[in-house]
């Protein structure tokens, strides 16, 4: 009985969506209008980009913050604390923040180039690459604190002692995390990884509300690019390219299906 | 006494060489967004790092509604306050149960609905944002509130049913034991020994869901339109709809907006950190 209430919406807004969605992209003829796209292609290296690059970039990162926060320092604490703002504070306002000080007439940080140098600072979010660019430093600074803080939470199960062993054998840094710290954090590691993968092809915002998938379509990501067909009332489009993400994010699914219903 | 050697500055400085770069890269959005709320309209744009004559005029237009794009400010604080809150309830309502059955009753097909959750949680928000948005329109709920708040409640509850079965197939089985003994039923159970021993998680399961209903872009906007029913988050992003918006009271609306979910959660941030990032992932 107690498992109705979840039943009841798993069936209403999942399942029947779902079947739904998969229904309206049956049409083999939205699949040719899709690859018809250019906008598609892009979008997809676009995607690709975003989570082979952006994501390993991530992981990378926050795998040396959490052996910078795992020191104890009374003002690692206080860096701790403001660290995790990002993860504390709706996504909106700081990206819309940032899409400001990007702005290449009045953004404050043209405006400080050209109080430095008297020259024009360029048109950032005008260019493609670095407009994507900028929407992953974005994704980066919002999600960071989290897998900082897993990774972290990683290593602190790590027994002490280990160190302290390894210590007096005279093991140096590297050493200590090559065989120590690197083989008891692999799985975690690798498991973040997927999961943000995971998480990230719905990332809407970092794209949406940095570039709105411009200049010319040219930033889409998968995620803004379905919501953008489903406003123009190509809904076969926008499913068609959903269904097209299947086969890589299905095995990324299976995998932590499996890992996580052990 | 602590003697200082060399080497033990060098690591100092090594830390510190980490530490402000991090500062800096964290705070320069926030600051900006802080900076432009207490600019005058004509000096936010100058490209100065602290205003001439800081000022709070911007909070007062806010407040008093004072500029065509925040004519519904109250109303829209009050949508984001009342769909936050009816999605942070519900959703512990539902993600309870569920985990209790499957966690202690041990329902017959408890692990099936488990993995159906968990498949729930690995779908793409801005995937399933797209046959959702159908979805409604066919049932109807398209620009209402009750169509948001039966999304978040989908979206949050996966992840919440997680956290909770883990925390709660931790909890000694001897306890549900000695109640039964005692002759307890399921509901008893339920309430006397469960509910209490759970509270850090629910707490935490509870918060992550109202926070995520509160900072929730995307489905707002697609699921709401008229201006007296959208959250504060859409108003914000209609600001974006023309090029000269006024970016102070903007980012004034958009610190306002900030503040309730920061204030939650470093309120809660014991109960937060441990309790989402231990059902993250398995290690």
């Amino acid at each position: 009985m107690l498992v109705v209430p979840y039943l009841l919406i798993f069936f209403i807004f999942v399942l029947y969506p779902v079947g739904y969605g998969l229904w309206l992209a049956r049409h083999p003829e939205s699949y040719v209008k899709l690859f018809d796209d250019p906008i598609f292609f892009r979008t997809l290296i676009n995607t690709v980009i975003f989570l082979v690059v952006g994501i390993n970039i991530k992981m990378f990162i926050a795998m040396i913050l959490s052996g910078f926060f795992v020191q104890t320092r009374w003002w690692i604490k206080v860096v701790s604390l403001i660290f995790i703002l990002p993860w504390a504070l709706p996504s909106i306002p700081t990206i819309l923040s940032v899409r400001f000080m990007l702005n290449p007439e009045w953004g404050v940080i043209n405006s400080l180039i050209f109080r430095l140098t008297g020259a024009d600072g360029p048109n950032w979010l005008n260019d493609p690459t670095l407009a994507l660019s900028f929407s992953m430093l974005m994704h980066i600074w919002k999600s960071l604190p989290f897998w900082t803080l897993i990774l972290l939470a990683g290593r602190m199960s790590i027994p002490a002692e280990q160190y302290e062993a390894a210590s007096v054998d005279g093991a140096t840094n590297w050493q200590k995390f090559k065989f120590i710290t690197w083989p008891s954090m692999r799985t975690l590691y690798l498991t973040s990884t997927i999961l943000s993968m995971i998480w990230t092809l719905g990332d809407f915002n970092s794209v949406y509300l940095l570039t709105g998938g411009g200049p010319a379509d040219l930033t889409h990501v998968l995620a803004t690019l379905g919501i953008r067909y489903l406003r123009l009332d190509q809904v076969d489009l926008a499913m068609a390219s959903i269904v097209v993400a299947l086969p890589m994010v299905l095995p990324l699914v299976y995998f932590m299906m499996k890992r996580l219903s052990k | 006494m602590k003697r200082i050697t060399l080497k033990s500055v060098a690591t100092e400085a090594k830390l510190l060489l980490i530490g402000i770069p991090l500062m800096i890269w964290t705070l320069v959005p926030v600051y900006h967004m802080v900076l432009f709320a207490i600019s005058p309209r004509d000096s936010a744009t100058s490209g100065k790092l602290w205003p001439d004559h800081p000022t709070l005029q911007n909070f007062d237009f806010v407040f008093n509604q004072k500029h065509f794009y925040l004519d519904y400010f109250w109303i829209q604080m009050g949508n984001s306050l009342l769909i936050a809150t009816a999605v942070g309830f519900l959703t512990l309502v539902v993600s309870t149960c569920a985990a209790f059955a499957i966690s202690r009753l041990k329902v017959p097909g408890g692990r099936t609905v488990m993995n159906l959750a968990l498949f729930t949680y690995f779908i793409p928000a801005a995937f399933l944002a797209v046959p959702m948005y159908k979805t409604m329109g066919v049932y109807g709920l398209l620009n209402t509130q009750w169509s948001l708040i039966l999304a978040m409640v989908t979206i949050a509850s996966p992840y919440c049913i997680w956290v909770l079965k883990q925390a709660s197939d931790k909890l000694p089985f001897e306890l549900d034991e000695a109640a039964r003994m005692d002759g307890a039923s399921p509901m008893q159970l339920f309430r006397l020994v469960y509910l209490p021993l759970m509270v850090p998680s629910l707490v935490a399961v509870g918060t992550y869901a109202l926070l995520l209903a509160w900072n929730e872009y995307l489905y707002a906007f697609l699921l709401l339109s008229n201006d007296k029913d959208v959250t504060l988050s859409v108003a914000l992003g209609n600001f974006l709809s023309a090029d000269d918006s006024p970016w102070e009271l903007l980012m004034t609306t958009g610190l306002i907006y900030a503040l309730p979910p920061a204030a939650i959660y470093y309120t809660f941030k014991r109960y937060m950190v441990s309790g989402l990032t231990a059902g993250a992932v398995k290690s």
